[in-house]
């Protein structure tokens, strides 16, 4: 043979195989043919792709064949929020019902300062380690651990530690309700709520149950269920449980008395206007106005974050001198 | 050659402070305070009122489902209060307080030393009297013994396996019961011989116990079907399947129970709480605690009343060394860190482990470097280091796959890594997370 013919008996067995295989394929193709709603197609489109399960399926995927399958009735993307629903509503010739978007709210306040670490832990840094463990390093057994299992969870980086408080804050503009950190938390402190009128919520920032002197001996912003509120609101939103008193976030009308008559500082005010110059009625207040007042403007809120950020990746050393100091005075 | 378990296991070093330490009878404090959830099972339901005047021995907590056990009044005086107290969980659980006042006992009991051998009851009347008594395993693992002692239909027992092992470092209590009260640990074994209808009894025990295990063979002569059985020193040999294979070399199927191969186990600390249960009617209200340290003044074994603040166990041992860094209820290796020194001892407290600053604190973790330290050393031949990386992942089903299940916790893998890693710590995350997803499937 010489070369000429060896090219052309390459090029007709290697097309002979190449038809082969498209013949065969095209068969395949036809023979097992999976039927898919087109719709399917094109709800998965108007999705966020962000697969962050918050709807409570597995991906994006998986919640448009449900939107297809079952009616969007009972279904919600909370990351695309009403806009998407509509947008998948049209597709499928639905109407949506429109659903107030919620937002992380962090129920715990017992920074440092407020909530003194009784022992020392040095095992793996995992909040559900912990809580399977013990009840925390400080004298409360309900609040945050402060190893920041739900940053890590977040997909829309919407959760920071701050390094100052050792509490998780949330960033409501990224925040888009998914629930991730809500799940994620051992301690069930955070709480989806209604983003609320120009964003403003109040919200008591404490989960404690015990009776009010232990729970201020644990810590000094806590929740001692002494009934002020209740008392004082206006709007029966306010229930007291087991020395807890909890903010129904539909029957609040916002009118902060609760705010003012709290002894501890434990209900929380969200992106009001600063107050006009009227005395405070505990520190716990004033912390929580100052750091409202810088979130207003969302400028330095951002810059907040940043600063948060860079002191974290620093926390690392001073974290562990702190540790050590802990230990000594426990000896 | 000497007897062991074939997978795994480690050599830390053993610190037995204690070993020559004879049983001292600890001071009765001023206050108990009686947890009634110090068993593994439903919290006991407490049937006294406030001020009420109870004996020592009196039942104060019933028995509060079938997995759970009575609680007996450790001491004479009068109910103060019920209050709930944190306990090594950190958690507040229910409390009864009781103000001593002398030392009264109910009088079934029998308060004498004067051995009785001769076994009255018939098997059904003797797991009566042990779920009446109150007993649990005092291994560590507070099992209620009475359904250890009931054989489940259609399985068969052949052999009853008595753990006098104590593999963990610093721990002498079991030692000192099998030197002091030998003689009535055996008759308990034969008590529980009679119960779950065996003739043959063995007991394993570690070659650092030289002195027990002379003493007991000495006295095994004189008690048919009893046998001592020096064991290699090797930690975990006191888990439950680890003494099985070592004893009778035979192997527990993965998630069985010890029944399966025809063998129950027993701690010896058991027997001996079952022999005053049954022969003097005495409640489980008190027992042998090693307080242990190496800065210790003066280490001891005591005999103390379940309710006793931790506290007066340090006192009666010289007062805290002014280096500790922890407080440990139970040995080093799988013993639990306390919150405080007011945590009351309950029928699990095998010791109380006083550790310098020093030698408590763990070192901050470095990356894997696959020397597999972890899956030689691991006693259930699992790959620790595999089931930490699914933990981090949240791989949870394909953790299951790797048996993940059968971990008995005792901390080998963590204490062999020389990268510090907290394996156990992440195993635990593993296990209670898969626990979860078998429960909702089975639901």
């Amino acid at each position: 043979m010489n070369e000429n013919e060896v090219i052309i008996a390459t090029i007709i067995t290697i097309s002979s195989i190449g038809i082969l295989a498209a013949v065969i394929l095209y068969w395949a193709s036809q023979k097992f043919k999976v039927i898919e709603d087109p719709r399917i197609d094109e709800v998965d489109e108007a999705l966020p792709a962000a697969n962050c399960g918050g709807c409570g399926y597995a991906g994006c995927r998986n919640f448009a064949e449900a939107c297809v399958k079952d009616g969007i009735d009972d279904l919600f993307c909370p990351v695309g929020g009403n806009e998407t629903m509509q947008a998948v509503a049209k597709v499928l010739g639905l109407t949506a019902s429109e659903k107030e978007r919620e937002i992380a709210v962090v129920r715990c306040s017992g920074s440092p300062t407020h909530r003194p670490r009784t022992n020392a832990y040095d095992g793996a840094e995992n909040c559900t380690i912990v809580a399977s463990l013990y009840s925390g390093e400080t004298g409360c057994q309900y609040g945050c651990l402060g190893l920041g299992e739900c940053v890590e969870v977040c997909n829309f980086d919407a959760i920071h530690m701050n390094p100052i408080t050792n509490l998780p804050e949330v960033t409501e503009d990224n925040c888009t309700g998914c629930n991730a950190c809500v799940a994620i938390c051992p301690k069930d402190i955070i709480e989806l709520r209604p983003i609320g009128k120009k964003s403003r919520k109040i919200y008591v920032s404490c989960i404690n149950e015990d009776k009010g002197g232990a729970a201020k001996k644990a810590c000094a912003v806590a929740c001692i269920g002494c009934s002020k509120c209740f008392k004082v609101c206006a709007f029966e939103a306010i229930t007291m449980n087991n020395f807890l008193a909890y903010i129904d976030p539909n029957a609040c009308k916002l009118c902060r008395k609760c705010v003012d008559v709290c002894p501890t500082g434990a209900i929380h005010e969200l992106n009001f206007p600063p107050r006009k110059a009227k005395p405070a009625t505990a520190g716990g207040t004033t912390a929580v106005k100052k750091a409202v007042a810088k979130k207003a403007e969302p400028k330095e809120g951002i810059n907040l974050i940043e600063t948060a950020k860079k002191a974290a990746e620093k926390k690392g050393t001073d974290s562990k001198e702190e540790k050590k100091d802990n230990d000594n005075k426990e000896s | 050659m000497l007897k062991t378990f074939s997978k795994g296991g480690i050599h830390p070093p053993e610190n037995k402070l204690t070993a020559n330490k004879q049983i001292e009878m600890l001071a009765l404090p001023k206050t108990v305070v009686v947890p009634v959830a110090q068993h593994i099972g439903a919290p006991a339901k407490i049937i006294v009122k406030r001020g009420d005047m109870v004996k020592a021995g009196q039942i104060i907590a019933e028995s509060g489902g079938f997995i759970s056990a009575n609680i007996h009044s450790p001491v004479s005086g009068k109910v103060t209060k019920f209050d709930k107290i944190i306990d090594t969980s950190g958690y507040k659980k229910d409390t009864v307080i009781i103000e001593v006042e002398g030392d009264e006992w109910v009088d079934t009991i029998d308060k004498s030393d004067t051995l009785i051998k001769e076994i009255s009851l018939s098997p059904e009347e003797i797991v009566k009297r042990v779920n009446d008594s109150g007993v649990v395993g005092l291994g560590g693992a507070t099992f209620p013994s009475y359904v250890k002692l009931m054989v489940p239909k259609g399985k068969k027992a052949d052999v009853l396996i008595l753990n006098g092992v104590e593999c963990e470092p610093y721990l002498t209590s079991d030692h000192r019961l099998m030197l002091e009260k030998g003689e009535e640990m055996l008759v308990g074994v034969k008590i529980i011989m009679k119960a779950i209808n065996v003739n043959k009894a063995i007991i394993g025990i570690e070659n650092n116990k030289k002195d027990a295990i002379e003493h007991l063979t000495t006295l095994c002569q004189g008690y048919d079907g009893i046998t001592v059985v020096p064991l290699k020193v090797k930690y975990p040999q006191g888990g439950e399947k680890q003494l099985i294979k070592a004893t009778i070399n035979r192997e527990i199927p993965s998630g069985a129970l010890p029944i399966e191969v025809g063998a129950v186990v027993q701690n010896v600390g058991t027997a001996f709480a079952v022999y005053e249960a049954v022969q003097k009617n005495k409640p489980l209200f008190e027992r042998v605690i090693t307080i242990t340290g190496k800065s210790l003044k003066n280490p001891s074994n005591f005999l103390v009343r379940v309710g006793t603040a931790t506290s007066n166990l340090i006192e009666a041992a010289g007062g805290l060394p002014e280096d500790t860094g922890k407080i440990i209820s139970g040995g080093p290796m799988m013993g639990k860190a306390l919150l405080n020194d007011q945590s009351p001892v309950t029928k699990g407290t095998s010791g109380i482990l006083i550790m310098p600053e020093v030698e408590s604190q763990r070192r901050k973790m470095l990356p894997c470097i696959r020397c597999a330290k972890c899956v030689s050393v691991c006693p259930m031949g699992l790959e620790p280091f595999l089931l930490m990386t699914y933990s981090v992942k949240k791989e949870y089903e394909r953790e299951e796959k790797e048996r993940v299940m059968d971990c008995i916790e005792c901390g080998s893998c963590s204490y062999v890594c020389p990268s510090d890693r907290p394996l156990l710590d992440y195993i635990r995350l593993g296990k209670s997370e898969i626990g979860k997803i078998i429960r909702s499937r089975k639901a």
